[in-house]
């Protein structure tokens, strides 16, 4: 099938591109972009006044199958995705079982082949079990089609496990990806431990928790000369080491969530369970601290965490609910809302961070960019749509949601996959 | 009437007005208790249930007896050895009880915020019995009670708390209370239970009992959870005794009328020496005491008059 994408701005970081041009795909790639193109029997898509932007690519989602149907599935994880603007999600491995085996990580692609509306890609766990001891077998996990490694939520405490990770995931030309908490620091906390959690009385999990663990990961990925990529930086501390280890030439890169951008811990005065996440929502100096990273280039990825739990899970005390927030769905909003549309970054810096950076950061080379050859992975956006933010429409299996109510503009006008549009605003409004 | 709130979740939101509301209601509820006959019929007809989540007798017994003395009807929930065992949630639990139509439901949970949380859903006037380590507000409407009852005025009374403060909801209460009756409060404990962003609440904050008790008018000590000991929120019961409890000694240096309060139990020799709680300066008895004619104020306020008008 032949796809025809007329009269858009195309905005490619990538290639420096930004201008009004015609796209064409034919069989899944890109195979043509100029200013005026003709191509009798192509589909013709009429991008005028909107964005067509390399597809969306988000590196670090929960998507709960095996083991957790009824919090998400990979067809409705990817569902979100599509109507995110998402093109690529890459899936978290604390999965039951742990994706530590080819088993689990080819269940995950043959489910992603039959059911998924946008690629995915499985991230295989560091330690067998996610019990942060013994290694997987890492080169068979990525001939299995493993993309990356992680033990998040439950990440490696000790210092030598991490250290070997590192050193071995060198000869495999992949990258290890840390949730950096030191467990002994955070402890039983529910919260960020500052003014607000004393107020609450809610325990706190400190900031000292994630930069002793990014400021660990940066000296042994710098011995290993490995790469390390910090998964949802959330402390201004945390910030200044990777911005210093950056300067230091250490292959260091770094993601960063919408809530951890847009919401503070003053919030949980609420006790709304639906503000419990881990890392923790943080102070307004990290938040400032956190945009100041976006702008200047220390923060190199936007990703969501997408962690769904069904109502019953979080309908609890704060303590007993689970860490998570659902966000697939309003990631791209948020960001247009309050980063592009407010002028704090570029439209450009914003699809470097969500499109072409992970790309690279991942290796997937014909993703994140707009070019002839490429995969035909595209997001059409429209920077002056106006959104409120509702979870009863989410496509998500999971409503856990704290924006509920926001009203943004700017969002996902289409998603493209492989030269398949598997989603179009045109058939619904709000997100 | 200056209290028009639907439920008592903690000190935070209460004005100043409606804080004396409650202290001046006890104050006339208080010589009830000391009568032949301890009852009025001020409640008769309102069921009350007291539900608790965590081990407690002084609390319990105390919004038992001040319902009883209203007349209303009371009964009783320890949740430790039921449905709570059986998995039934939080919520299910209260929607449970709510449909065998209670008036109001007494609340004691060790997570914080789990009042509030029950005040979202419940139709019941909810009175929070110590939510985790964030409130307990009838202690510290009990304590203030027993302050006043002493002190005559809050105005630049010097109230020193020492302990466990960063899990202390009496502790926490009480900082909300006094700070809006005008006391001048010093936080006493070692760092690793007393932060430094507790000067945020507008309180002073001292590692060093010694030093801060001169010049108290109260003081008041805290529980000292012996598991913390195990967290290494400090080495020993020894070497916490050595340096934070209250001896003759470290008395001496507080004002000569001052007074010694604990919101109870106490663990003898620990917090303060045996002959400090015995001593006539020690006031932890009246605390208990005035606990039923505040808890009887509260009730009534919250159930009392069929017109009154509920705000939140």
């Amino acid at each position: 099938m032949r796809l025809l994408i007329k009269n858009g701005r195309v905005v490619d970081p990538s290639s420096g591109t930004d201008k009004r041009l015609d796209v064409l795909i034919e069989k899944g790639k890109i195979t043509q972009i100029k200013p005026k193109i003709s191509a009798s029997g192509a589909k013709l898509i009429d991008a005028s006044g909107l964005i067509v932007a390399p597809g969306f690519i988000d590196m670090h989602v929960h998507l709960r199958e095996p083991g957790q149907e009824n919090k998400e599935t990979i067809a409705t994880g990817a569902l979100a995705a599509a109507r995110g603007g998402f093109t690529s999600i890459a899936c978290m491995p604390n999965t039951y079982p742990v994706n530590d085996n080819r088993g689990v990580t080819e269940y995950i692609l043959s489910e992603a082949r039959k059911n998924a509306a946008v690629n995915v890609f499985p991230i295989a766990s560091i330690t067998k079990g996610e019990k942060g001891e013994e290694l997987t077998d890492m080169a068979d996990l990525i001939d299995a089609g493993a993309i990356a490694f992680s033990d998040d939520g439950m990440p490696v405490q000790s210092s030598q496990v991490m250290r070997r990770a590192l050193e071995y995931s060198k000869i495999l030309n992949t990258v290890i990806i840390d949730h950096c908490e030191d467990k002994y620091l955070s402890a039983d906390g529910v919260m960020h431990e500052g003014y607000y959690s004393y107020l609450f009385g809610l325990r706190g999990i400190p900031s000292s928790s994630e930069e002793t663990m990014v400021s660990r990961d940066i000296i042994l990925a710098n011995r290993a000369d490995a790469a390390i990529h910090i998964a949802h930086l959330s402390v201004k501390g945390a910030v200044e080491l990777v911005k210093e280890a950056k300067r230091k030439k250490v292959k260091v890169t770094a993601e960063v969530t919408p809530h951890h951008l847009f919401l503070t811990d003053s919030l949980i005065e609420s006790y709304d369970t639906q503000l419990k996440v881990n890392p923790p929502l943080r102070s307004k100096e990290d938040t400032l601290a956190l945009k100041q990273a976006v702008k200047n280039g220390t923060i190199d990825v936007f990703a969501t965490d997408h962690a769904p739990h069904t109502v019953d899970e979080k309908d609890v005390e704060f303590d007993r609910a689970p860490f998570g927030i659902n966000g697939l769905e309003t990631a791209v909003p948020l960001l247009l809302d309050k980063l592009v549309n407010k002028n704090i970054i570029s439209l450009s810096r914003f699809i470097e961070m969500i499109s072409t950076n992970p790309a690279l950061i991942l290796k997937l080379e014909n993703k994140g960019r707009i070019s002839v050859g490429a995969d035909a992975d595209l997001t059409i956006l429209n920077l002056e749509k106006e959104i409120v933010v509702d979870v009863n429409s989410f496509k998500s299996k999971s409503r856990n949601n704290p924006f509920q109510g926001w009203e943004l503009r700017g969002g996902p006008e289409m998603t493209i996959v492989g030269g398949k549009i598997v989603y179009s605003s045109s058939s619904s409004k709000n997100a | 009437m200056a209290f028009t709130h639907k439920h008592l979740l903690g000190i935070q939101n209460l004005t100043v007005s409606e804080i004396t509301t409650v202290l001046d209601t006890a104050e006339s509820f208080y010589e009830i208790s000391t009568r032949e006959v301890k009852k009025v019929p001020t409640l008769i007809g309102k069921t009350i249930i007291n539900l608790f989540f965590e081990p407690s007798t002084r609390t319990r017994s105390s919004f038992e007896l001040a319902a009883k003395r209203l007349s209303a009807d009371i009964v009783n929930f320890n949740l430790n050895a039921s449905s709570a065992a059986k998995g039934e949630t939080f919520k299910d639990t209260i929607l449970n009880l709510e449909a065998m139509n209670p008036d109001a439901i007494i609340i004691r949970h060790s997570c914080s915020g789990a009042s509030h949380y029950a005040s979202t859903f419940s139709q019941s006037n909810i009175i929070n019995a110590g939510d985790g380590s964030h409130e307990h507000p009838t202690q510290a409407l009990l304590d203030a009670f027993t302050m006043r009852q002493e002190k005559k005025d809050f105005q630049n009374l010097k109230v020193v708390i020492v302990g466990d403060i960063l899990h202390s909801r009496v502790a926490r209460s009480n900082i909300f209370l006094l700070r809006k009756m005008g006391a001048r409060i010093t936080l006493v404990g070692p760092p690793s239970l007393l932060p430094e962003e507790f000067k945020k609440f507008g309180v002073e904050i001292d590692f060093n009992l010694d030093h801060a008790v001169k010049g108290a008018d109260v003081i008041m000590m805290l529980r000292i959870q012996m598991e913390r000991q195990t967290k290494n929120f400090f080495p020993s019961v020894r070497e916490y005794r050595n340096l934070y409890s209250l001896s003759a000694q470290r008395f001496g240096r507080a004002k000569k009328n001052a007074i010694i309060m604990h919101p109870g139990p106490i663990n003898r020799g620990v917090e303060l020496t045996a002959d400090m709680a015995d001593c006539a300066k020690s006031v932890i008895l009246k605390q208990v005491e005035n606990g039923i004619a505040v808890r009887m104020a509260v009730l009534y306020l919250l159930l009392g008059g069929k017109d009154r008008e509920a705000i939140d």
